[in-house]
């Protein structure tokens, strides 16, 4: 247990009198891509938040390779943030400048960890544009004049350009119609695979889930309910909470 | 020279000024750090001075030679107003001359001539925050500047170069100070941005609207921000000035008639007049 890259203990944070954290434990491993499905308000995307450092929990215990995040002076907690972590949005609105260029956006992370040549930086923002299957003449171009589909792809790409370690991505499919979603899960599929990612995944679709991830954290009412290999939760879920929700699952 | 006798010297009152003092001093102690300050409401409207004249009324004494610049000229409005203002206020000798000043309040220009250590350069200062027009939020502006997170203000010029194709920034460029602070230089033109570096005179700047002071020391690293590949430039005119031919200097074009007849001159009025004099002297 103790090689884990990111771990979580006890983590216990209240709004009033809604406990949205309840005594979390969590582990991920490097280059592994965990799921947290739950309903809405099932304590997911606090978790998230928790985890990564932007909400500090009442109780409990972060570790990332080795220190103490919640421990952490903001300056280090910030380079954390710039060089082995990523986080993508629901909305690449909250993610990316929209008054700045794509290559700038891409490049941001670049000059914040030291990057001073230009055209290095625009060399590896139209790679990563490439990557991410946008258009590279669409390099100057405002996010704002991007479709949906398009602004999240360069958000995933603005975000890991440092090669993070670990990425925390919160719905990032949400918001989105279903063939540019299905498009966009490829995507972070083979980029996960490629780069050999850790992924935090927070989703509310079991099939995005099932696609993605190697083990499923299941939540509800701040608590985690169940806690599986991705096949086995979903084929074989223990909890009546698991069974109802891959029961929803609507069947195309 | 008489002061007025209905104010206190130079206009404030003496527990005003060491509260600017102590701003001033902790200012210097941290170059390029922007230090909040109790601005007090001037005789004159915001925009025209005020963060430079509280400041300049805190440095003063009255064996001060006073020299107030605007633009580079000492014969424009402001410049006349304020030299004005303390000669009544404190009845300190002025001057024109950048050689005999001891204090030089300036709007948007530094002296052509080399500033010596016997003398303190006061900047009037619009908007101290370098990073105002990237991240509207002053709060969070203030967490970058603790943690020297900069990475934003290289995005701009980044973008500058990708839709100009040259840095496009030509006044108010930003500067590292001591290689730590980000610092807005007032809006002086890029030109005089090298002349800060390692500068033997003090180097003050007041904003009364946004009430901030903040300093560089003498002697202290001012450096322009750029990219390996796209280093920082002074920009000049290409022209010599009309009236004293020099081809160094910061030049203002100025209309002449209205045929389309222009000249270039020296921005720097006292730089220009003193070139002009040795030429007909040694003519």
């Amino acid at each position: 247990m103790s090689n884990a890259l990111l771990s979580a203990r006890g983590l216990v944070l209240r709004f009033g009198r809604i406990a949205a954290l309840d005594g979390v434990d969590l582990d991920i491993w490097p280059g592994e891509v965990v799921a947290i499905v739950g309903e809405s308000g099932s304590g997911k995307t606090t978790l998230l938040r928790a985890l990564s450092g932007l909400v500090r929990p009442e109780a409990g215990s972060v570790t990332y390779a080795g220190q103490d995040v919640l421990a952490m002076g903001e300056a280090a907690r910030r380079d954390l943030m710039r060089r082995e972590w990523g986080f993508v949005h629901q909305n690449p609105r909250d993610g990316l400048r929209m008054g700045v260029s794509a290559g700038g956006n891409i490049g941001e992370r670049l000059m914040a960890v030291g990057a001073r040549h230009y055209g290095n930086i625009r060399a590896e923002a139209t790679a990563w544009l490439q990557r991410v299957e946008i258009d590279p003449d669409r390099l100057d171009a405002l996010p704002r004049t991007f479709s949906g589909g398009m602004q999240q792809r360069l958000q995933i790409a603005r975000t890991l350009v440092t090669r993070p370690r670990l990425v925390f991505m919160d719905e990032p499919t949400g918001g989105l119609d279903v063939s540019v979603q299905a498009r966009l899960l490829d995507l972070i599929r083979a980029l996960v695979a490629e780069l050999g990612l850790a992924v935090l995944i927070v989703t509310h679709d079991i099939a995005a889930a099932r696609l993605l991830a190697h083990r499923i954290v299941v939540m509800r009412h701040g608590r985690v309910v169940e806690e599986g290999l991705t096949d086995r939760v979903l084929d074989d879920p223990q909890h009546p909470y698991t069974q109802l929700l891959v029961a929803s699952v609507l069947a195309a | 020279m008489t002061r007025d006798p209905g104010y206190n010297f130079a206009y404030l009152d003496e527990s005003t000024k060491r509260m600017i003092r102590r701003a001033i001093l902790k200012g210097v102690a941290i170059p390029g750090h922007q230090v909040p300050f109790g601005a007090r409401e001037m005789p004159l409207p915001y925009g025209w001075g005020t963060g430079g004249i509280q400041v300049t009324a805190a440095v003063i004494g009255p064996a001060d030679v006073l020299k107030v610049i605007d633009q580079g000229a000492d014969d424009t409005t402001n410049a006349v107003s304020i030299r004005a203002f303390f000669r009544r206020v404190a009845g300190v000798a002025t001057t024109e001359r950048t050689a005999e000043a001891t204090v030089i309040q300036t709007r948007h220009r530094i002296p052509e001539r080399a500033l010596t250590e016997n003398q303190i350069l006061v900047y009037q200062v619009p908007m101290p925050e370098p990073l105002f027009r990237l991240e509207a939020r002053i709060a969070e502006t203030k967490r970058m500047h603790a943690l020297a997170d900069y990475g934003l203000m290289h995005v701009k010029l980044y973008e500058d170069i990708a839709r100009h194709g040259h840095i496009a920034t030509s006044y108010n460029y930003p500067v590292m100070v001591n290689g730590r602070y980000l610092m807005s230089p007032s809006p002086i033109p890029a030109f005089d941005n090298p002349k800060m570096d390692r500068m033997p005179a003090l180097q003050l700047f007041g904003a009364g609207r946004e009430k901030r002071i903040y300093a560089v020391p003498p002697y202290t690293s001012v450096r322009s921000l750029d990219f390996e590949d796209h280093p920082f430039r002074p920009i000049r005119a290409p022209h010599a000035c009309t009236l004293c031919g020099a081809r160094d200097s910061y030049l203002d074009e100025v209309l002449t008639d209205d045929r389309g007849g222009r000249i270039f001159v020296c921005s720097d009025t006292d730089h220009c007049a003193e070139r002009q004099a040795s030429r007909e002297a040694a003519e």
